[in-house]
C-alpha cells in the first residue's frame, strides 16, 4: 500500500474498522453509514469517513465540523467521478483532509490535487508497479493548468491577467 | 478487437506489434510480417499452444490483441482468412492496393 | 487566428513529456494495457485494422500555412503520404508507429498543433461553423467561443475520466451549419430580445451512434460570463450522474433522456448555483484577449462582381460550374469562401496528399489571408478569396485533382475510413462512396439533381453522420458479408431530421442501383425549386420506400 501526498510518502496513521465500537485506537476510518449510526464516536476521536458510492454531498454536509477525513473510493482508474465528489465537498465547505483510494494512477495525481485531494491511497499490484517516485515525478510534469479555481497555483488566466496588468503598468 | 465465439480450425494467431502497430502473425519463430508465413493451426493443441504464445508476448509488451482468426488454406499451402475483416488485416486496405502488406508481399 | 502564446506552448510541451513517460512506464510495465489504452488515446493514437492511427486536432477546423504544411511534412517523412479530414474537423494518419509518436507531437507542436484529447473519454475538439467570420448571416464569429472552450476543456482535471467521450459544437449564425443537435452540448449564440445583449444558448443530449438522440434546449440564454460557469455545472451532473455499467448508454444523452429534460435540467441549475463565481466566471478581459486574434483581415474594397471572373466564366465552362457550386456569399463585397472538394470522382473522400496539402497552403496563404478551414463535410474552405483571384485559383485547383465542382452535389460524400482502415467498422464504406460518386458523375446530371447529402458509416458509431445525411447508408455484417443499410430524409440543420429506414440491407454492388431509383423519385415528383430533402418531407416516406423494394426485392 502506498500513501502520499504532495509532498511524498505518508505513513498511514488511520485504524480501518466496519464500525467505530470495534476501534482500538483513537483515530479511525469506517464506512460513512457506520459513523452516522454509531454511539461510539468520542470528542477526542479522530473520524475519517469512507464514502460509500451512493453517498452524496448533501448527505455528508452536516458532519463536516466532525469529519477530519473523508475518503472517496476509485474503483478504477477510468472512472473518475470521485473528482467531482472531491470539487463538491471542497464546494460544500469541507476543510478536513481529502483521501482518493483505489486504483488510480500516477498520472491522475496532479488531478486529484487540483480537484481538492490532499492524499492518494494506492493498493495491490498497482502499488508495486507504481513507487512514489513515479507518482511525484507525474506531479511535476504538469505545471500549468487553464481552469481558474483548481488547485492551489494560479492558473492561466489568471496569470495572463497579471501580465497583462504588469504591461499596462510598464507602459504608464 | 477478439471474435466472441471461438474460431473454427484450422486457424492462425494474428496481432498488432506494439511499437510499430503493424499487424503480425504468429510464426513458426515468432512472429511475422507476411501472412503467408503465419503458422496453421490444424489442432486444438497448436491452437492452444499459439494462444499461450500470444499471451506471454503480451505480458512481455511486444504485441497487444493477440487473438486466433480461422482460415482456409489455399492449394499453395497459403492460409486466408475466412471471415472478411480479417482477411482486409491481412492485405491492407481494399482503396490503396499500394499500401499494406498487399503492396510490401505482392500478394 | 488564434496564435498560442508561451502558456499555450508550455501546455502542450508539457503533455508531450507527460505522453512520452506514459510509453516509457508502458514498455518497462509500469503501466499495464488496460491503464495505457486511456492516456494513448486521449493523446489522439488509436490502433486500427492495419496500424496506429493518430488523430490532429484541428480546433474548430482553422489551419494556416504553416501548419497545413507541417503535416505534408509529417505525412511524408512519418506516414505513407496522406491525411484524411474527419467530419469533426481533424486531421487522421494512418500510418504511425508508437515509437515515432513522440517526434510527430514535437513537429505539431512546433507549429502550435497537438492531438491533446481527439479520442478517449473526455471532452473532444470543440467545433463551429466552417464559414466563421465570413457567413452573411452571422450574428457573432464563434471562434472566439470554441478558442475558449478548447483551453477551457484542454486537461481539464476534474473531466478527463468521463463515462464516455464528450463533444460541443458552436455555432454563431442564424443557420446551423454545425450540427449542434448531434451534439452532447450545442452553444448558439443568440441575442436577449429585451436587452439585445449576446449571449449564449444552450443545447445538450444530441448524440448519433447506436441510439441517436435530438439535441434540446436546457437553457435559453446565458450571459457571456456565464457560459464557463453553466458547462462545468453540465459536465459536473454527467461526470457524477452519467451511467458506467454500460458502454452503449454511457453519453449524456442517454441521462438527459432516462431523467427527463426538466430533471435534467433542474440539476444543472441547482449545480450551477452552487458553484463559486468568482473563479468560474469568465473574465472579460480574457475573452476579449482571445476575440481580438479574429478580428477580419484587411479586406479591400471591392465592387461586388468581378468582371476578370465573369469573363474567364464564359470562356470555360468548368469555372462556370466551380463557381456555381463551390462558392459561398460572403459579408464582404467582391470576395466569396471557396470550397476545395476532397471529394474527386471515384477516390475516398476527404483524403488529401502531401502534395495538395501543399498547394492548399500555398493557395490560403497567398489569396485567404492564410487561413483554410476543415469543414465537417470533410472539405477544405478558404474563407476569404476575391471574386477576381478566382479563375488562378481554380487552374491551380483543377491541375491538382482539388477542382471537382460539387460541392454540396451528390457525389460530395460524407463517408467515414470504414472497414478498409478502422477496427470498429463492420464494413466498407470508401467503395461505397467511390462506386455512387461514378454512378453520378456526370456534371450535367448532378445539376439537375442539385443539393443532396449522402452521408456513409462503415458501422454503428455513425463517425459518416448517416443518420443526418439525406441519404444515409449505414454497412453492416449479414451473414458473413457486408450489408447497406438505406436511409432517407436525414438533416444536420435547423430543420434537424434523423434519416428513416427504406428496407433490408442490400450488398454493395446493388447501392448505386437503389440510390439511382431514390433519386428518380425525386426527379419525377419535385415540385419548381424543390431541393431532394424538400421532396422527401413533402411526400414522405412512401413512394421512397416503394422504389427501393423494386431493387430489394431483386436481391431478396
Amino acid at each position: 500500500m502506498l500513501l502520499l501526498d504532495r509532498h511524498g510518502p505518508l505513513d498511514d496513521a488511520w485504524e480501518r474498522a466496519e464500525y467505530v465500537c470495534q476501534a482500538e485506537t483513537k483515530q479511525v476510518l469506517a464506512p460513512f453509514a457506520a459513523i452516522v449510526g454509531s454511539d461510539a464516536i468520542t470528542d477526542d476521536m479522530k473520524i475519517g469517513a469512507l464514502l460509500e458510492p451512493e453517498r452524496t454531498v448533501a448527505e455528508v454536509a452536516p458532519f463536516f465540523d466532525r469529519l477530519d477525513l473523508i475518503v472517496i473510493h476509485f474503483p478504477s482508474s477510468a472512472n473518475g467521478r470521485g473528482f467531482s465528489m472531491a470539487r463538491q465537498l471542497r464546494q460544500a465547505g469541507y476543510k478536513g483532509r481529502l483521501r482518493a483510494f483505489g486504483a488510480l494512477i500516477a498520472d491522475q495525481f496532479p488531478q486529484a490535487l487540483a480537484c481538492g485531494f490532499d492524499e492518494v491511497e494506492v493498493i495491490g499490484a498497482a502499488a508495486a508497479r507504481q513507487p512514489a517516485e513515479i507518482w511525484m515525478a507525474a506531479l511535476n510534469r504538469i505545471s500549468l493548468g487553464y481552469q481558474r479555481g483548481y488547485g492551489t497555483e494560479s492558473s492561466i488566466v489568471e496569470r495572463r491577467l497579471l501580465a497583462g496588468a504588469a504591461q499596462g503598468a510598464a507602459n504608464v | 478487437m477478439a471474435a466472441a465465439k471461438r474460431p473454427t480450425l484450422p486457424a492462425i494467431l494474428i496481432a498488432n506489434d506494439l511499437l510499430e502497430g503493424e499487424v503480425v502473425f504468429a510464426a513458426a519463430q515468432g512472429w511475422t510480417r507476411d501472412p503467408r508465413q503465419a503458422l496453421v493451426a490444424n489442432d486444438e493443441a497448436t491452437a492452444q499452444s499459439l494462444e499461450k504464445f500470444g499471451a506471454t508476448e503480451f505480458l512481455h509488451a511486444r504485441i497487444v490483441d493477440p487473438y486466433l482468426v480461422a482460415v482456409e488454406v489455399n492449394a499453395q499451402g497459403v492460409p486466408q482468412p475466412r471471415h472478411y475483416r480479417e482477411a482486409l488485416r491481412a492485405l491492407g486496405p481494399s482503396v490503396r492496393p499500394d499500401l499494406g502488406k498487399q503492396a510490401d508481399f505482392q500478394i | 487566428m488564434y496564435r498560442y502564446d508561451d502558456f499555450d506552448r508550455r501546455v502542450v510541451r508539457e503533455r508531450i513529456a507527460q505522453f512520452a513517460s506514459q510509453i516509457e512506464r508502458r514498455l518497462s510495465g509500469a503501466l499495464t494495457e488496460d491503464e495505457f489504452k486511456p492516456l494513448r488515446l486521449k493523446n489522439g493514437l488509436y490502433l486500427q485494422l492495419h496500424a496506429y492511427m493518430l488523430r490532429v486536432a484541428i480546433p474548430y477546423g482553422a489551419l494556416n500555412a504553416r501548419q497545413v504544411r507541417q503535416l505534408a511534412h509529417i505525412a511524408d517523412t512519418y506516414d505513407r503520404g496522406y491525411g484524411h479530414f474527419t467530419t469533426r474537423q481533424n486531421l487522421q494518419f494512418n500510418w504511425p508507429k508508437l515509437k515515432d509518436v513522440p517526434a510527430i507531437l514535437s513537429l505539431l507542436a512546433d507549429v502550435d498543433m497537438h492531438c491533446i484529447q481527439t479520442s478517449g473519454n473526455c471532452i473532444r475538439n470543440v467545433t463551429a461553423d466552417h464559414f466563421a467570420g465570413v457567413a452573411h448571416d452571422e450574428l457573432e464569429d464563434p471562434r472566439p467561443v470554441a478558442e475558449l472552450l478548447r483551453q477551457w476543456s484542454t486537461l481539464h482535471p476534474e473531466f478527463d475520466w468521463l463515462g464516455r467521450k464528450f463533444k460541443i459544437a458552436v455555432s454563431g449564425a442564424a443557420q446551423d451549419r454545425a450540427v449542434l443537435k448531434s451534439h452532447d452540448v450545442g452553444v448558439r449564440v443568440v441575442r436577449d430580445p429585451a436587452t439585445q445583449q449576446i449571449g449564449y444558448q444552450i443545447l445538450a443530449g444530441g448524440g448519433l451512434g447506436r441510439t441517436p438522440m435530438i439535441g434540446q434546449v436546457v437553457r435559453d440564454f446565458l450571459p457571456r460570463e456565464k457560459l464557463l460557469k453553466y458547462l462545468e455545472a453540465v459536465l459536473r451532473v454527467f461526470n457524477l450522474e452519467g451511467r458506467r455499467d454500460n458502454k452503449f448508454k454511457a453519453r449524456i444523452k442517454i441521462l438527459v433522456h432516462e431523467l427527463g429534460l426538466d430533471a435534467f435540467r433542474a440539476r444543472v441549475e441547482e449545480e450551477y448555483a452552487a458553484i463559486d463565481a468568482t473563479s468560474a466566471d469568465l473574465d472579460p478581459r480574457e475573452y476579449a484577449r482571445i476575440a481580438g486574434h479574429f478580428a477580419p483581415p484587411a479586406y479591400e474594397t471591392l465592387p461586388a462582381v468581378s468582371r476578370r471572373l465573369e469573363e474567364a466564366q464564359a470562356r470555360d465552362e468548368h469555372l462556370a460550374r466551380f463557381v456555381e457550386h463551390n462558392l459561398t456569399r460572403h459579408k464582404q463585397r467582391g470576395y466569396a469562401a471557396l470550397t476545395i472538394s476532397l471529394k474527386p470522382i471515384g477516390l475516398p473522400p476527404g483524403d488529401a496528399s502531401s502534395r495538395q496539402l501543399r498547394v492548399i497552403a500555398d493557395l490560403a496563404e497567398k489569396y485567404s489571408f492564410d487561413e483554410a478551414r476543415v469543414a465537417h463535410t470533410q472539405n477544405i474552405i478558404l474563407p476569404h478569396v476575391r471574386l477576381e483571384d478566382v479563375p488562378d485559383i481554380f487552374a491551380i485547383l483543377r491541375a491538382e485533382g482539388l477542382g471537382e465542382a460539387n460541392a454540396g452535389l451528390i457525389t460530395d460524400i460524407v463517408s467515414c475510413p470504414g472497414l478498409d482502415y478502422c477496427a470498429l467498422a463492420t464494413a466498407r464504406s470508401i467503395p461505397v462512396a467511390q462506386a455512387l460518386a461514378q454512378r453520378f458523375a456526370d456534371p450535367k446530371k448532378q445539376k439537375e439533381i442539385g443539393e443532396l447529402s449522402i452521408k456513409i458509416s462503415g458501422c454503428i458509431n455513425a463517425c459518416g453522420h448517416h443518420h443526418v445525411g439525406n441519404i444515409g447508408i449505414l454497412g453492416l455484417e449479414k451473414k458473413e458479408a457486408e450489408s447497406y443499410q438505406i436511409t432517407i430524409g436525414g438533416d444536420p440543420g435547423d430543420a434537424y431530421a434523423l434519416g428513416e429506414l427504406l428496407g433490408p440491407g442490400l450488398p454493395a454492388e446493388h447501392v448505386p442501383d437503389a440510390v439511382e431509383r431514390l433519386v428518380a423519385v425525386y426527379l419525377a415528383q419535385r415540385e419548381p425549386g424543390e431541393t431532394f430533402i424538400e421532396t422527401t418531407r413533402r411526400l414522405g416516406l412512401a413512394p421512397f420506400k416503394a422504389a427501393f423494394k423494386e431493387i430489394a426485392d431483386v436481391v431478396a
